[in-house]
């Protein structure tokens, strides 16, 4: 099986839908000649003509809108919003218009289209490059919104994303696009290249949209994350020692509350964990599913770990960042409280 | 001291308002057949006159004149002469159930028959149209089935719609029509995406895109405006300036002093101004517009120029905002008066069969009314389960205990 980063995965992905499927078509800011800022698309134009993967102009609204009619004549667009910091320009067009064809129209009209977008920060990005939007569409009913945490799964989850019916919004946290990074933004970075999980099958294979992942079993505290938070919750985990069970939950709309619901069963506490802001974030609906379900198997309170509400900043990048520092201490007073 | 006076803020005012006498001075009206007509293949920038002017046949003499006139068959005009009285109809009979408390909402488009119904013969089966709340017309032209558009308007059990849409938010994708959103100006660019793919399909059908002159205030008329002038896709933009928004003049929407077909030049697009009144106008130019796309010469930009002479909506009165008698003075009077008259002028049509038409019309929607009535009014037949069903293809685990939780 070959090796491959999140962003050869993610083009793999485009590559197996393309060739597959004559109706799937690929569009975006920089990403036909030049194939992407972040070279997802690299190649893509050459292999399948500038009739399916080509440049838009800078216009987010145009860009979804235009694949929301796209979608209605019978394709499947699957569009690139160059940074989610961006995509409020198309928010009318997702939330009015991709999430409410179906619904609106009685099945008339719907809109398969899959709309990309890099998400999350730790490169420096200030705040027009690092946000993590993802609460402001899981509150939007009639879109699926996901966020794969390493290779395997984005190529999976995106070929998912573009052979379901439904809009999906496919968030890639832009800081694991080259390898897993646990938050130690001092130390050397790692890659894909040795990584389990940046082993990925050639061809077709999808992983399932509302399905969540165990990425490490544990037996005292719940870590409820997705994203880079996976992996600095490892790193936490590591450094303190505590025997956690990190679910990834890579689907949030729809979310795989029957592997919340065991998880935190069994360990009687749970920490939900996110790089985007905190308040109204998307641990606002964990916590709540929690409490809902799992509040007479709790031993602590549930803890919150997030970006702090102000908005992404530049220099103080790291203080922003809830890095495994941060979730440390909060693993080790969730232990220690009774 | 400086020598620079203090700044005005500048807010457009319309000529008239409430109490004033009507005053269409400023709207300038050229002689019908003046207008020459270009071939379709023509290039933007030597058409840029078309954007400032108005293409018009009818005279006031009632006959057609000019190029534009050329090649319009009798059962063309007839067959949208009969349209115009049943959208008009249809229109009267909807106000009536939503004055009775049968409905809750309602939109005329009185005076802006023409435009849809002239738009509509002019395309073929297969082409889509991306509709704002005012082109029923496109849809009365269709084999659609009366019953059904009152039963979306009655949001009963019958509803196509399932009592999920405001009153006469329609959809049909079989007649060429897209479902209409309330957030303005998001199809214009969806008509775009749609020919694109129609292109990039190697098909030949073609989109019309609909928005009014205050929506194109809108970020999605720019974005349409942009990918059309990128892509040439066979597209045809129609812009209805109908004067008003809800109770702001063109001028809100920066129309007062340019014409808002003026605006497809800088994109480079063909773009031509129409008058909306004249039914002949309308077709022979949107004839002209359907051919340019679907032969592959790219998109075209139509500016109708007309008259909203019903108010927005059933939750409007246009008495606090303009004058009463403004709509009977509109210098381009009725669509329909206008065709009737030219009709009749020619000798294929008379006052009796106009007559006959209303009466007929008159029947057919009072039946259908009366049908689709049996089956609920108001919201009374729509089931609170069908509210959970098409959110998502397959209804995820959420939804379902909600579901369950309403009890249904």
């Amino acid at each position: 099986m070959p090796q491959m980063s999140m962003i050869e995965a993610i083009r793999d992905a485009m590559d197996v839908k393309m060739g597959g499927d004559d109706n799937v078509v690929v569009f975006g800011e920089d990403v036909g000649y030049f194939g992407g800022v972040f070279r997802c698309t690299h190649g893509l134009q050459k292999k399948y003509g500038s009739s399916r993967v080509f440049d838009s102009p800078i216009n987010e609204s145009g860009i979804v809108g235009t694949a929301v009619g796209m979608a209605a004549y019978g394709l499947r667009p699957c569009v690139e919003i160059q940074f989610a910091d961006y995509i409020y320009p198309a928010y009318d067009q997702i939330v009015s218009e991709a999430a409410r064809l179906r619904h609106r129209s009685n099945k008339d009209f719907t809109a398969p289209l899959t709309i990309r977008t890099p998400c999350g920060g730790g490169i420096f990005g200030g705040q027009t490059h690092s946000q993590s939007p993802e609460s402001l569409f899981t509150h939007v009913s009639g879109v699926k919104t996901v966020m794969p945490s390493n290779p395997y799964d984005a190529k999976g989850l995106l070929i998912s994303a573009i052979e379901d019916n439904d809009p999906v919004i496919f968030f890639e946290p832009k800081r694991l696009y080259n390898g897993p990074f646990d938050g130690h933004h001092d130390r050397p970075a790692s890659n894909w290249s040795k990584h389990p999980l940046g082993n990925v099958p050639e061809g077709h294979y999808t992983v399932p949209i509302g399905k969540a992942s165990v990425y490490s079993e544990g037996n005292d505290v719940t870590i409820l994350t997705y994203g880079t938070m996976v992996y600095v919750a490892e790193a936490a985990m590591l450094e303190t020692g505590v025997d956690a069970e990190i679910i990834d939950l890579r689907s949030l709309m729809p979310l795989d509350v029957d592997a919340i619901v065991k998880s935190v069963k069994k360990t009687g506490r749970c920490m939900v964990l996110h790089e985007a802001t905190q308040t109204s974030g998307f641990g606002a609906e964990l916590v709540a599913q929690v409490q809902e379900r799992c509040f007479y198997h709790l031993e602590v309170p549930v803890e919150r770990v997030a970006g702090w509400d102000t908005p992404y900043p530049h220099a103080q990048e790291w203080d922003y960042f809830p890095g495994p520092d941060r979730v440390g201490k909060a693993l080790k007073a969730m232990m220690e409280a009774e | 001291m400086s020598d620079y006076k203090p700044l005005e803020f500048h807010v457009p005012e319309p000529t008239t308002r409430p109490g004033d006498e009507p005053d269409f001075s400023a709207v300038v009206i050229p002689d019908a057949g003046i207008v020459s007509r270009p071939e379709i293949d023509v290039h933007p920038s030597t058409i840029k006159d078309l954007a400032s002017t108005m293409i018009r046949v009818l005279d006031k003499d009632d006959q057609a004149v000019g190029e534009w006139a050329k090649d319009i068959d009798d059962e063309v005009l007839l067959d949208g002469l009969k349209t115009m009285i049943k959208v008009r109809t249809y229109d009267e009979r909807m106000m009536m159930l939503q004055r009775q408390g049968k409905t809750s909402f309602y939109m005329k488009c009185t005076g802006e028959e023409a435009i849809a119904v002239a738009h509509k013969a002019a395309q073929r089966d297969g082409d889509m149209n991306f509709p704002t709340y005012r082109q029923q017309g496109l849809l009365l032209s269709t084999d659609y089935p009366l019953v059904d558009m009152v039963c979306q308007v009655l949001s009963n059990s019958r509803d196509p719609l399932k009592g999920r849409q405001l009153p006469i938010m329609y959809s049909s994708k079989e007649h060429g029509f897209f479902t209409i959103s309330g957030n303005l100006g998001t199809q214009f660019v969806q008509g775009v995406g749609w020919a694109m793919a129609s292109a990039i399909k190697g098909d030949t059908k073609i989109a019309s895109s609909w928005i009014g002159d205050g929506s194109t205030a809108e970020t999605d008329f720019h974005a349409a405006l942009v990918n059309a002038s990128v892509y040439k896709p066979p597209v045809i933009l129609n812009i209805v300036n109908n004067q008003w928004a809800i109770s702001s003049f063109k001028g809100i929407a920066g129309g007062d002093h340019a014409t808002f077909a003026e605006r497809g030049i800088g994109y480079d697009i063909a773009s031509l101004r129409v008058d909306g009144n004249d039914f002949c106008a309308v077709y022979a130019v949107s004839r002209w517009a359907v051919e340019r796309a679907r032969r592959g010469f790219g998109p075209t930009l139509i500016e109708y120029v007309t008259y909203r002479v019903a108010p927005h909506s059933t939750s409007d009165d246009p008495s606090q905002y303009r004058p009463k008698e403004d709509s009977a003075a509109w210098p381009l009077g009725d669509p329909i008066v206008r065709l009737k008259k030219y009709l009749i002028a020619k000798g294929v049509w008379s006052e009796e069969r106009q007559e006959q038409t209303e009466s007929q019309y008159n029947d057919e929607i009072r039946v259908a009314t009366k049908e689709a009535e049996s089956y609920g009014v108001m919201g009374s037949g729509a089931s609170p389960r069908d509210m959970f069903d098409d959110v998502y293809e397959e209804m995820p685990p959420h939804l379902r205990e909600q579901r369950q939780k309403l009890g249904v």
